[in-house]
């Protein structure tokens, strides 16, 4: 046995480089790490094919500015336990009856931006109420029904963009007058509200500093909440459900106001996209929304079951970067659209790898 | 002896992470011979059991040192085929059978008789059907040497238990080279008279030279059938005697007879006699707790404000589901009353709030937040419950949390109750058993409570360990006048620490004693009406 634990030692001392650099992968994790050499390239690629640089820059910081609330809202859920939030669409869904309502009621300029956040706010507790209260029966199957959820309130909102009485002649099908069209311009209405606010534009650098500023405020809002006696409840709730129950903490209801809290903030969070994107999307669209969220916050290094805002700014800045450097880059070098392939490949890899890491999460 | 004996052990010892659950074991088993084996929860003889059937997690643990002979050859069995080769058989408490297949079906699994037709001929033995007729002779024939009347073309699942557990070692016995039968607690859910008739088959098995090995708790049953009683405490074998010569009592008194080392029992007597004019803080009325394994069933005891209270008895007898029933995390019924006023059941905020204190025998699975800082395991009750560490803004409106203070208090127990850590922040998950009990306890102890269950608190740690937490405790006890109601399994235990000692037997009160009684008497009590 002495001898044993003798060699092992030297082997230790003689690899202790390799070590060290073994356990600083491990705890900065091998797909964060891929995907981050993997965007440093493309930065340094981007002007061998004729890119600027600083636009590059400008374009994934605007998309950066775009995606961050969305990627924000998964830190409640998985701070209680409920997992990732895979029912993202059910948010974007309040998030856009408030946009329309919002224009609906003749609101113009950014001021319809705040309205529609007023005005999607008692949608997003209702509809978060709900899925809350069935997340709560499902307990540990959380993410498969959350899925699910998502797909029906999608299908069922398209027959309602159809059916619900919108009149504003600039959201509703011209030939019919009634119904909303897939993609409505906000011209006149919410566009670039924040992004425009203190716009800072040095050559060809462009930074979106209202938005985010926005998001620091929202973050800083949710940082500030896991610091209070309930936010450290959901923390521990959704570390170990068992020992919170024990401690006199009411899991359901807690369980609850973190599906509210997120359901909200994927609302404010596709407002805060439309604004930047210049449309609203409706029908299908919040489809494409959960996905690269989840997967945003995962490449930052969240798991399961624990998350933090660093999170969320690293997995959406690699994310975001990803998505704007591949087409310009890729492309322009094999003069192939490439972009989409690798999105979907990045997105839904880093998806089962993470599921696949639940096992890790002690009990 | 002319014939080398069937099986015989030779110093055989095993450690679990340094923890020696095993010391030298020696004994030998004749043919036919029925060995008794008994011992208090935790004496080792699930472990002994394990070793001989080459039970994986032996293997996965280290091994273990010694010999065991079957027939005078050396053996080492890596997995339980291995075992099952050389004709051991076990009967686990746990049933291994599949539900939805007959009684015949599960006989004979995977050692059918075989029909070769023309589809199998051409692709192989794999597509053989089953010889219905021949696998209804073996199992009639195996059920029948058991003496009891099974339908053996009945679904496992529409079983009363009994047939389950008959059914089990009718398959045992079916197994043609079988030449040992490990039981381990055969009758314990068996009514008495299917305990009398599996009794009976028993000693048909030895007559026909099987051998038995007898694992129970009833020692009754013991008595009757065996040739030979080993009695095993703390991992060895304290006492080797044939059945005929020994009575209950005895056994008893070795099971649990013995001092703990480094805790002496102190002289309670004076707080004893003081009792009537202590008040009585708490009364439990006719409880009962459906708590899977533990249920309690009908349970009326009185706690005196400052004692500690013992509760002991055997596992699954219902000691556990006392205070899991009282807390509210399991299923309740009953009264119970703190200081004269009633405590509404089922809701573990109610308990908390009127300062009852809860220290689970589930250290991974309820007590510790495995994931997070000591700092937050130790102050999260406390904030949740009675709001202490926190900030209030804005006029109470947030709740902020108050980090020095955590940090403060934190320390505070590490040093009181020499947690070792690399300090607050370090998480629960990395800490020995020993400290993570610790830690266990300042949780309980920051919520200052009027009465503190402690349910296992020394299961699964060292003894060095064992002795830290039960002075803690008592400590507490003393400086706090907090009383504390102590679970568990080690009778010794509860002699050393506590003032008196309730015991629970089939899932009610068989008696409460003071501490100083004889161990004999707790013992008998034990036993007095075990289901």
């Amino acid at each position: 046995m002495g001898k044993t634990i003798i060699k092992t030692d030297l082997i230790d001392d003689n690899n202790s480089f390799m070590g060290t650099v073994k356990s600083a992968v491990k705890s900065f994790g091998l797909p964060r790490l891929i995907i981050s050499l993997f965007l440093l390239l493309m930065f340094i690629l981007a002007p061998f094919v004729g890119a600027n640089f600083f636009t590059q820059l400008s374009n994934t910081l605007n998309r950066f500015s775009w995606n961050a609330v969305l990627v924000l809202a998964m830190v409640p859920m998985i701070h209680s336990g409920c997992g990732l939030n895979f029912g993202l669409p059910l948010g974007i869904i309040a998030g856009l009856l408030g946009a329309t309502l919002s224009i609906e009621l003749g609101f113009t300029g950014a001021t319809t931006f705040w309205m529609a956040i007023l005005l999607a706010t008692p949608f997003a507790v209702l509809f978060g109420t709900l899925y809350g209260f069935l997340l709560n029966k499902i307990k540990g199957g959380e993410m498969m029904i959350a899925t699910y959820v998502g797909f029906s309130a999608v299908s069922l909102m398209c027959m309602m963009w159809l059916l619900l009485p919108y009149h504003s002649p600039n959201m509703v099908w011209g030939y019919a007058g009634t119904g909303l069209r897939t993609t409505i311009s906000l011209d006149g209405y919410f566009n670039q509200a924040l992004s425009g606010f203190l716009r800072i534009n040095i050559g060809h650098l462009s930074i979106p500093t209202g938005a985010l500023l926005f998001f620091g405020i929202l973050a800083l809002g949710i940082w500030a909440f896991l610091h209070t006696k309930t936010g450290t409840a959901m923390t521990a709730v959704g570390s170990n459900a068992k020992f919170a129950r024990a401690c006199g903490v009411n899991i359901d209801r807690v369980r609850a106001l973190s599906v509210i809290m997120s359901t909200w903030l994927g609302a404010v969070g596709i407002l805060v996209y439309e604004q930047g994107f210049g449309f609203i999307q409706l029908y299908n669209a919040p489809f494409n929304m959960a996905l690269p969220a989840v997967s945003a916050i995962l490449i930052g290094g969240a798991t399961v079951n624990k998350a933090s805002i660093t999170n969320v700014i690293i997995g959406t800045f690699l994310f975001q970067g990803i998505v704007t450097m591949t087409p310009t880059v890729i492309n322009s070098m094999i003069h192939m659209d490439m972009s989409e392939v690798i999105r979907v490949i990045v997105s839904n890899g880093m998806i089962i790898y993470a599921l696949t890491r639940k096992s890790e999460v002690s009990k | 002896m002319a014939e080398s004996p069937l099986l015989e052990f030779k110093n055989v010892s095993k450690s679990f992470y340094g923890n020696n659950v095993l010391n030298g074991i020696s004994f030998t088993l004749n043919h036919g011979e029925i060995l008794g084996l008994v011992g208090e929860n935790g004496a080792g003889k699930s472990t002994l059991m394990r070793i001989l059937f080459g039970m994986n997690v032996i293997k996965e643990t280290g091994g273990y040192e010694g010999e065991i002979l079957v027939d005078g050859n050396l053996v080492k069995f890596d997995n339980p085929s291995e075992a099952l080769k050389a004709g051991i058989g076990m009967v686990h408490q746990e049933f291994s059978l599949i539900p939805g297949f007959t009684a015949v079906e599960n006989i004979v699994l995977n050692r059918e008789p075989q029909r070769k037709s023309i589809i199998s001929e051409v692709f192989g033995p794999r597509l053989n059907t089953l010889d219905r007729k021949k696998m209804d002779e073996i199992s009639q024939k195996s059920i029948g040497t058991l003496g009891v009347n099974i339908n053996k073309d009945m679904l496992i699942s529409n079983m009363p238990v009994g047939h389950k557990q008959f059914t089990e070692i009718a398959r045992e016995l079916t197994k043609k080279n079988i030449k040992i039968l490990i039981l381990d607690e055969p009758t314990a859910v068996l009514t008495e008279k299917e305990a009398d008739t599996l009794l009976k088959s028993i000693k048909e098995m030895a007559k026909r030279g099987i051998s038995v090995i007898f694992i129970t708790h009833r020692l009754q049953e013991i008595l009757s059938v065996c040739d030979k009683v080993l009695v095993m405490r703390d991992g060895v074998i304290v006492r080797e005697t044939p059945a005929d010569k020994t009575t209950v009592r005895e056994i008893t008194k070795w099971m649990v007879g013995r001092e703990i080392s480094g805790i002496s029992a102190e002289n309670n007597e004076s707080k004893i006699q003081n009792k009537k004019e202590i008040k009585k803080i708490m009364s439990v009325q006719n409880l009962w707790v459906d708590m899977p394994g533990e249920t309690v069933r009908d349970v009326t005891l009185d706690i005196f404000e400052g004692e500690i209270l013992g509760i002991g008895g055997l596992a699954g007898q219902g000691k556990l589901g006392i205070p899991n029933g009282i807390m509210g995390l399991y299923e309740a019924g009953g009264k119970v009353f703190l200081n004269e006023k009633e405590i509404s059941l089922n809701n573990p905020r109610l308990c908390l709030d009127s300062r009852l204190a809860f220290v689970s025998e589930d250290r991974r699975g309820v007590g510790l937040l495995l994931d997070e800082s000591l700092e937050w395991n130790i102050t999260f009750p406390a904030m949740q419950i009675q709001n202490k560490y926190l900030k209030m803004l804005l006029g109470g409106f947030i709740k902020w949390r108050d980090e020095e203070a955590i940090k403060e208090v934190t320390e505070k127990y590490i040093k009181e109750l020499s947690i070792k850590c690399t300090g607050s922040q370090q998480k629960a998950k990395e800490l020995s058993g020993g400290n993570q009990q610790k830690v266990c306890l300042a949780k309980a102890f920051a919520l200052e409570p009027k009465v503190l269950f402690v349910s296992e608190p020394t299961r699964g740690i060292d003894v060095g360990a064992k002795k830290l937490v039960l002075d803690a405790l008592k400590k507490f006890n003393k400086e706090s006048g907090v009383t504390v109601i102590m679970i568990s399994s080690e009778l010794e235990e509860l002699r050393a620490v506590c003032d008196r000692i309730a015991i629970v037997s089939g899932g009610k009160i068989s008696g409460v004693l003071p501490a100083y009684t004889d161990s004999e008497e707790f013992g008998h009590l034990m036993v007095s009406n075990v289901v």
